[in-house]
């Protein structure tokens, strides 16, 4: 079974994802970055799926509903950017630390 | 309904085994008897002002419906006996059930129709007597008011049914009563009315609890076989309660001591006099008596019987006696009415239950026929004072012919209804073996044929000594009285001994539990005496007061040396009781009170307000300002200390926060890892 191998995608993507949260000053890369994590979940949720034989088909349910909360999460994330961007002209994220002390 | 088992045992032992019926759809509908003054007296509260006779018509014909209803029930009975009883629950109290029901039997049905049919036509003939009157809208509600309370109370299967009945009474009569409330002696005879009768009922309640409660239920027929079926156990608490009711009963009948509020009852409209001393209220007490009777038949007789017989006798008495005093044609019938009331207790104390019931019945009619009488009489001369009367024979002659026909009939003269019920009432005296009682009951049939005949001579006889030309009422008002004049007539015929009984089976239906004497025939040495006292009466009243005189001192002229002053001040008992109970509370007590009040209880208060300050001033010095604020201004300090420094931990970075999550959540997982 090549479960193992799925699951080191699964894991790498998600480091990747991680990565550019963390370093990334481009708003819209932060939100790509976050794509990506929740995209690795979904690879470990379909892997699982197919390799639990008598759990039905839930990890592919599950990963389903994880696309379309991505979608919405995108979308929302993408319309606060362009206000902001509309705002400030820019959309780098350091420079919005407005909420601080 | 099914007869509750004792009475039918009680009734086969007396050999009196009569088949009962349960009146079919007429006792199942007779809770309408109830319900019908109550919805005139809110429709004419409404929309009693924009008719043509300010409400009066409604009224009117809601007693129509009731005295038909009432006959229909009454024929029922009579033809068939009817055992009617049904409950419904209202609220619950833990175990005890508070309902509101209906009974049909031989008492209610008696009562139905005598209340119906005397408030039919009482309120008739108050159409005509109120005319113009200044509240005659209010007048009617609280007359159906008081109609309503009444039937009330008579079809009250329970005590609570019963009180809330007796209560209504107790109010609406305080609101005809005080109907000319402008002047203050009508408001204040309204107020003695409602007090004297609220003492009286503090026995009623308190008796109808201390029967209740052993017994687990409030209905009369449950407490009636309670204490009838375990007479032993049950004894302490019936003689209790049947004394507690009894001095309810005694405050609604105006027994002697609490009889001092029915003659200034008289300061209301005539006709509510009329309703209130024929049928709706000072019966009330008779009926409780009559409702409740096992209790005083089979429990302790000798004790309860002679109690309830002496207030009856000495009621009957003096009460006669104060008649032969008044002035005022009301006040006449007012002691009267007393006396006549002392009469039926005092027959039901001697264990004549169906002769108190019988004279209840006659009474009803005649007394009813006095009252609308003495209201023509008043209506017309526009006075309460016999000194202002006289000679109205002629020019009233149909009120003079009803009022004769009433006079005789209650001074108890052959064949008049008064005659057949005194002296049933007299001979069960007798039969019982109650001497002294028998002759007060023969003197006491003197005074009232003495004191009628002589309100007859002076009111209708002589010279006319008012001012104005008195005049005959309306036909509104002489067709009622015409009518109870027949009933004065006819209505003892119901039950003479050895002849036609009907009246003791008619009343008797449910009353089975005790044992009763009916006489074969007339005790004809007690009928002789009787109505020669009666007829000696009249007599003497024309000797005294045919012959016209001019002045009232003239006309008093045979006064008593030693008995006059106390008769007219009627027996000092109303002074005893401003004197020995108001006044002592109104002006020493009173004074004591205030006293105590400014120096002891105020120097308390007072004192305790000094020391509360003195206590606060060092609670809020020392500990306040110096313990508690301190505490919680350390507490203040300390918090806005710590946030200052670690809000710097905030810094607005949205990947600082990020990292932070991812160092966390990577340790937590370690951490896990490790420790699992």
């Amino acid at each position: 079974m090549l479960l193992s191998q799925f699951l080191v995608l699964g894991a790498l993507l998600f480091s990747l994802g991680i990565y550019g949260l963390l370093v990334r000053r481009n708003a819209v890369m932060v939100l790509l970055s976050i794509e990506l994590m929740l995209n690795a979940v979904n690879v470990n949720l379909v892997a699982f799926g197919a390799f639990l034989q008598n759990a039905d088909v839930g990890g592919q349910i599950f990963a389903i509903f994880v696309i379309t909360v991505a979608a919405a999460e995108v979308g929302v994330g993408l319309a606060i950017i362009l206000m902001i961007f509309r705002n400030r002209t820019s959309a780098n994220i350091d420079e919005l630390d407005l909420m601080k002390w | 309904m099914n007869l509750p088992t004792t009475f039918a045992i009680a009734a086969e032992e007396t050999g009196h085994a009569v088949e009962y019926g349960d009146g079919g759809w007429a006792a199942e509908w007779a809770w309408l008897l109830v319900i019908v003054p109550f919805l005139a007296f809110l429709a004419i509260v409404f929309f009693g002002k924009r008719l043509p006779r300010q409400g009066g018509e409604i009224a009117v014909g809601a007693m129509a419906f009731v005295a038909l209803y009432g006959a229909v029930l009454f024929i029922l009975n009579a033809t068939q006996g009817v055992v009617f009883e049904h409950s419904v629950e209202v609220a619950r109290i833990g175990s005890f059930s508070i309902e509101w029901g209906w009974v049909v039997d031989g008492l209610s049905s008696m009562m139905y129709l005598v209340v119906g049919l005397l408030s039919f036509l009482i309120f008739t003939y108050a159409l005509g007597y109120m005319k113009g009157d200044v509240r005659v809208t209010w007048f009617f509600a609280a007359f159906s008011l008081f109609a309503g309370s009444m039937l009330l109370l008579v079809s009250a299967p329970n005590l609570i049914q019963l009180i809330v009945g007796w209560e209504g009474v107790g109010l609406s009569s305080y609101l005809l009563i005080a109907h000319y409330w402008e002047k203050k002696e009508n408001s204040s005879a309204g107020m003695k009315a409602f007090y004297v009768n609220k003492v009286a009922d503090i026995g009623l309640v308190i008796g109808a609890f201390v029967l209740a409660i052993p017994v687990g239920s409030f209905r009369i027929s449950d407490i009636l076989e309670a204490v009838v079926g375990d007479s032993e156990a049950m004894q302490t608490v019936a003689i209790a309660g049947a004394v507690l009711l009894f001095i309810g009963a005694m405050g609604k009948s105006a027994q002697f001591p609490f009889h001092v509020w029915l003659p200034d009852a008289m300061a209301g409209p005539t006709p509510v006099s009329a309703l209130m001393h024929a049928a709706t209220m000072v019966t009330a007490g008779v009926y409780l008596l009559g409702r409740m009777y096992p209790l005083y038949a089979v429990m302790a007789p000798d004790v309860l019987r002679v109690l309830v017989l002496t207030i009856g006798a000495i009621t009957l008495i003096i009460a006669g006696l104060l008649a032969l005093v008044q002035d005022d044609i009301k006040k006449v019938l007012a002691y009267s009415t007393v006396s006549q009331l002392g009469y039926m207790v005092a027959a039901m104390g001697a264990g004549a239950y169906t002769a108190g019931l019988f004279h209840l019945w006659t009474h009803a009619f005649f007394k009813g026929l006095l009252f609308l009488g003495a209201g023509s009489v008043i209506h017309s001369v526009h006075s309460n004072n016999m000194s202002d009367m006289g000679g109205l024979r002629k020019s009233m002659p149909v009120t003079f012919g009803t009022f004769v026909a009433g006079t005789v009939a209650l001074a108890g003269i052959f064949p008049f209804a008064g005659f057949f019920s005194k002296d049933e009432v007299l001979a069960s005296f007798n039969y019982e073996g109650y001497t002294v009682v028998l002759a007060i009951g023969i003197i006491g049939a003197f005074v009232t044929a003495f004191y009628m005949a002589r309100t007859v001579f002076l009111t209708f006889y002589g010279t006319h000594k008012g001012h104005g030309h008195p005049h005959e009422s309306p036909r509104v008002m002489t067709v009622p009285m015409v009518v109870l004049a027949g009933l004065a007539v006819v209505g003892g015929w119901v039950n003479i001994p050895g002849l036609y009984t009907g009246f003791t089976q008619w009343v008797g239906t449910r009353a089975h539990l005790f044992e009763e004497h009916h006489g074969e025939s007339f005790d004809w040495p007690v009928l002789a005496l009787g109505l020669s006292a009666a007829l000696l009466g009249i007599a003497g009243g024309y000797l005294l007061y045919f012959r016209d005189k001019e002045t009232q001192q003239a006309r008093d002229s045979f006064r008593i040396p030693l008995l006059w002053p106390l008769l007219e001040h009627k027996y000092y008992l109303d002074d005893l009781y401003l004197g020995g109970i108001v006044n002592p509370i109104k002006g020493p007590l009173a004074r004591f009170v205030d006293w105590t009040n400014s120096y002891i209880l105020d120097g308390i208060v007072n004192g305790a307000g000094f020391l509360a300050r003195a206590v606060a001033g060092v609670v809020y010095g020392w500990f306040d300002q110096r313990g508690i604020d301190l505490a919680f201004n350390g507490i203040a300090f300390t918090t806005d200390g710590a946030g200052g420094k670690t809000r710097l931990l905030q810094t607005g970075k949205v990947q600082q926060y990020a990292g932070a999550t991812v160092v966390g959540v990577t340790l937590l997982v370690i951490g896990f890892v490790i420790l699992r």
